[in-house]
């Protein structure tokens, strides 16, 4: 800097760029559009603030449960690997059977199971909507299964309406 | 950063040593976790090459009819002429378009086109041919699929993966039977009685005679051929002692449309 608002250099003595003053129009509209805008963005997250979404409990009361024996009382797997696993072996059970063809699953203690969707998980989980649905709705996920695989949740309703 | 020849090839070779032994040494450390096994039923019924010979002297209306029942009835074909709510009717011009067939019958000249003659006996040409899916030795259907949801089994079933079907049809215009229909609306408005052991299908797949591979799997006979008294007959070819080679070396048997190179496997006793 020279002084006098030039700059100098090896090169030479420059004129500094002319200042322009920065200048947002309509500043208090703008400002009033963002705040708008933020408020409306994070409405969800102030509208359940403090509110606690309960967790989901999924219900093994059906009557294809409450009848097995108190030892008995397990699902093919051990329940908390079946918790996070669930989804990985539906899809392995369902490559086997349809691609492959064997259609009985030997459990890691050594039971067998038929590998089916309809017919083996529904026939003790025979409670979709308290037990699948449960926790798919809790964590927004909207699995295909039910578009062609029938929940026998659907039979009892319409035995239910025919008597 | 050099790495001299001895040392790379010792270095690789542990390696691959690790490799192949790493799973052997997980199996034994802890048995099954790796993968656990699936079995096939011991009842499950084994052929080598599926085919099915159909008996026209022991086939009429009524039988092939009960057929046809049997086969969509266990399989929740939908049935358009009876929906669950009666406000679901649907014109006979959307019937003809919507229509979902596994097994259906047809007239002679509609079988066998270009095998027909005048002056056929009209016995014959007024019989009720059971058409179906014919499980194709090279099936175009299969190739034509860009996704692989219709593939070839090893015997011989010609299946369908409604998990893999896009919609896309392709397989409808390869199929020369058309033994193949699409779902253009949901089907479960249309199946009055649903049969809760086997899936429905959804609207956007292809579906077609699966040769009930799944009672094949429990050790029991084609839905349809339990159901015809005889007129349908169900077998391995690569066994010289069934039924079906019996009845093939007996009798002289035709075929839709051989000349097509599809090697149909399901053959007509006229």
């Amino acid at each position: 800097m020279t002084g006098d608002g030039n700059y100098k250099n090896e090169f030479g003595v420059f004129a500094e760029k002319p200042k322009v003053r920065k200048k947002i129009y309509d500043r208090n509209k703008v400002f009033a559009g963002l705040a708008i805008f933020l408020v409306l963005v994070t409405l969800p997250l102030w509208k359940n603030l403090g509110k606690a979404v309960p967790a989901p409990k999924p219900s093994l009361d059906t009557p294809a449960i409450q009848k097995l024996a108190a030892k008995e009382k397990k699902c093919v797997e051990p329940t908390a690997w079946i918790r996070v696993n669930h989804m990985q072996m539906l899809v392995d059970w369902r490559e086997e059977v349809v691609r492959n063809g064997p259609r009985d699953y030997t459990a890691s203690d050594g039971r067998k199971f038929g590998a089916s969707l309809s017919n083996t998980c529904m026939d003790c989980h025979s409670n979709k909507s308290q037990f699948c649905d449960q926790c798919h709705n809790y964590v927004a996920v909207a699995p295909t299964c039910w578009g062609c695989h029938l929940d026998k949740e659907k039979k009892q309703v319409a035995k239910a309406e025919g008597k | 950063m050099g790495m001299d020849r001895r040392k790379f090839i010792k270095v690789a070779g542990l390696s691959t040593l690790l490799g192949l032994g790493g799973k052997s040494a997980f199996e034994l450390l802890f048995p099954g976790e790796l993968e656990a096994a699936f079995l096939t039923k011991p009842e499950a019924l084994k052929g080598k090459r599926w085919a099915m010979v159909v008996d026209m002297k022991k086939m009429d209306e009524a039988t092939a009819q009960k057929c046809i029942e049997a086969c969509h009835k266990v399989h929740n074909v939908p049935n358009l002429d009876n929906p669950v709510n009666p406000k679901d009717k649907v014109s006979p011009d959307e019937k003809v378009r919507w229509e979902i067939k596994w097994i259906w019958a047809e007239h002679f000249h509609n079988a066998f086109p270009g095998m027909d003659y005048a002056n056929m006996p009209e016995k014959v040409a007024h019989l009720p041919f059971p058409l179906l899916c014919n499980h194709c030795d090279n099936p175009p259907c299969v190739r034509v699929c860009p996704t692989q949801a219709t593939y070839r089994r090893p015997d011989g079933l010609v299946m369908m993966d409604m998990h893999r079907c896009i919609g896309c049809r392709f397989c409808m215009a390869g199929c020369p039977f058309g033994a193949r229909s699409f779902n253009w609306r949901d089907p479960r408005p249309f199946i009055k009685e649903v049969f809760q052991d086997y899936p429905t299908r959804e609207p956007g797949v292809v579906e077609k005679c699966t040769f009930c591979e799944e009672r094949l799997a429990k050790g029991q006979l084609p839905a349809c051929v339990v159901a015809s008294n005889g007129a349908l007959i169900f077998g391995d070819l690569t066994d010289a002692k069934s039924k079906v080679r019996e009845v093939l070396k007996e009798k002289f048997t035709i075929r839709r449309k051989p000349f097509l190179g599809t090697n149909p496997q399901v053959y007509y006793i006229v």
